[in-house]
């Protein structure tokens, strides 16, 4: 059975001010096996974004209904863990109580969160700086933290929204290796949100094209790279294949999405 | 110099106290050169000696501590009052539309207008001083402690819903810890006012305090004395602020880093 069910769900945002309705998402329909890494990969615009946040429940479907174990999603909630694009760690927070936010919000006792929150930081590589806070952070650093404190509550599922987006190429790169990592020992289901070719190939075991806006599902190609990923994957002649399909499925898009602005 | 550059801190400091210096420099030559008349601008020098003699003869330091306790005491009562209230109506849209229009009628009240009405209510002892103090400090505290949480970053408000957080804890563990360094920003400037308040406050039936004995002192034509409370209330005004400054360093230590 599918861990999570997008059955036609698609959005309309309201007219503002005498304008058209935005349709940012056509009617959409997408299952996730248990434990897959699914990327969902579009041009800016394409509705990616807006589709994550109705499956976290920070926004909500104009039609359609999004299953979660069977369970219809209404609101947020801690099943279903979120890394954003922006730098979101609490900034009053050390990392670790950052880490161990969600932990705290579900009652769990001060020595539990303690114990759970040193385990990721050594996960995330930053058992040296429990106790800084988030500004004396560099970005990635920050975004090592933000997947760490979302994987601490272990969710059902893990949703990242372009996690690496701000982050330089050689950050971004070694971030990517981090996070493919992460899932390889936990094997947690996932899905991200990214407009990177590269990134949506090298950690999905799926990855999902969306078009230009108004946005909709056009294509959905599986990764079969085996695992554990090298970063040397990236040269091989499998990866460069699905680059180049990728590249035109997406470039076709971005051509459209241009015109339109 | 250029635009936005640092300068070294002793530069700042060596900067700041000049202009205290010129200051004092231009008031003397303005007063000890005679051009100024003495009925109406005493020297720096015979403000310090009438300083001297209010201190030691006329128990000012009494006036000091009176002045003191009544606009810590008037504030503390806005702020126990104002900080809930604003942070109620910058969390929650329906209490924010049903006190917002008031509060902004209210803050442009002016506090001094009410003293007539307040001596009739309360009469001319303590708790007058202390609602003039608070009635000028507490709408201005509801507004800005209103926005200052209702512009809590929105995407660390959703960042503990998907961590789940509920209502009461987006309130107490992001909403308010993320506007606690403003609101006490907040504090800092309206106990600013709150001194001005107490002035006028004093000014009108009141027998202690800076302010009482600045209007005594005008029917003497003791202009030396007059700005040596003005001064004194300066420095304290200082004091305070730099207090309120370290606290907050020290309570906050994430938010200046």
């Amino acid at each position: 059975m599918s861990k999570l069910v997008i059955d036609n769900v698609s959005r309309i945002f309201p007219a503002v001010r005498g304008g058209t309705p935005t349709r940012a998402l056509e009617p959409t329909n997408l299952s996730v096996a248990d434990n897959d890494f699914v990327t969902i990969l579009g041009p800016s615009g394409c509705g990616k974004s807006t589709l994550l946040r109705m499956v976290a429940g920070l926004d909500t479907p104009t039609t359609g209904r999004i299953l979660l174990d069977g369970k219809a999603i209404t609101g947020p909630g801690a099943d279903r863990g979120m890394v954003f694009q922006s730098y979101t760690l609490f900034p009053w927070l050390t990392v670790s109580e950052n880490i161990s936010f969600g932990l705290r919000e579900r009652g769990v006792s001060q020595r539990e969160r303690n114990d759970i929150a040193k385990q990721w930081l050594e996960k995330v590589g930053l058992t040296s700086f429990a106790n800084h806070f988030p500004k004396q952070l560099s970005g990635g650093m920050q975004q090592r933290t933000a997947i760490a404190r979302a994987l601490a509550n272990d969710p059902k599922i893990l949703l990242l929204d372009e996690p690496f987006g701000a982050l330089d190429n050689q950050t971004r790169a070694l971030m990517q290796e981090l996070l493919l990592g992460i899932w390889e020992r936990e094997r947690k289901t996932v899905i991200f949100v990214t407009h990177d070719i590269e990134e949506a190939i090298f950690l999905a075991s799926r990855t999902v094209v969306m078009s230009a806006r108004p946005g909709r599902i056009k294509a959905d190609i599986p990764v079969d790279l085996p695992h554990p990923r090298h970063y040397t994957i990236k040269t091989t002649p499998a990866f460069s294949d699905l680059k180049a399909r990728l590249t035109e499925e997406i470039r076709v898009e971005a051509v459209l999405a241009a015109e339109a602005h | 110099m250029k635009p936005l550059a640092p300068i070294s801190s002793t530069a700042r400091v060596v900067l700041g106290i000049s202009f205290f210096v010129l200051f004092v420099a231009a008031w003397s030559y303005a007063t000890f050169g005679g051009f100024v008349s003495k009925t109406f601008l005493a020297n720096p020098w015979t403000m310090l000696q009438d300083g001297w003699l209010l201190l030691v003869k006329q128990g000012f330091l009494h006036d000091i501590g009176m002045t003191i306790w009544r606009v810590i005491g008037g504030f503390v009562l806005a702020a126990l009052f104002a900080v809930p209230i604003g942070i109620l109506m910058g969390a929650y849209k329906p209490i924010e539309a049903f006190l917002e229009p008031f509060v902004s009628f209210a803050r442009y009240l002016p506090a001094s207008a009410f003293i007539p009405l307040l001596i009739l209510w309360a009469g001319i002892g303590e708790l007058q001083k202390l609602l003039v103090i608070f009635i000028g400090s507490v709408f201005q505290l509801i507004l800005m402690v209103a926005v200052s949480v209702g512009s809590v970053r929105r995407d660390l408000v959703e960042a503990s819903l998907t961590l789940g957080a509920r209502d009461a804890g987006v309130l107490k563990r992001v909403l308010i810890p993320s506007a606690a360094p403003e609101i006490a920003e907040i504090l800092r400037l309206v106990l600013g006012w709150a001194w001005t308040y107490v002035i006028v406050a004093e000014l009108i039936g009141s027998s202690s305090g800076i302010g009482h004995m600045i209007i005594d002192s005008q029917a003497l034509l003791a202009t030396g004395q007059i700005i040596f409370g003005i001064i004194v209330i300066g420095i304290i005004g200082l004091i305070s602020d730099y207090a309120f400054k370290a606290a907050n360093r020290h309570l906050f230590p994430w938010s200046i880093i």
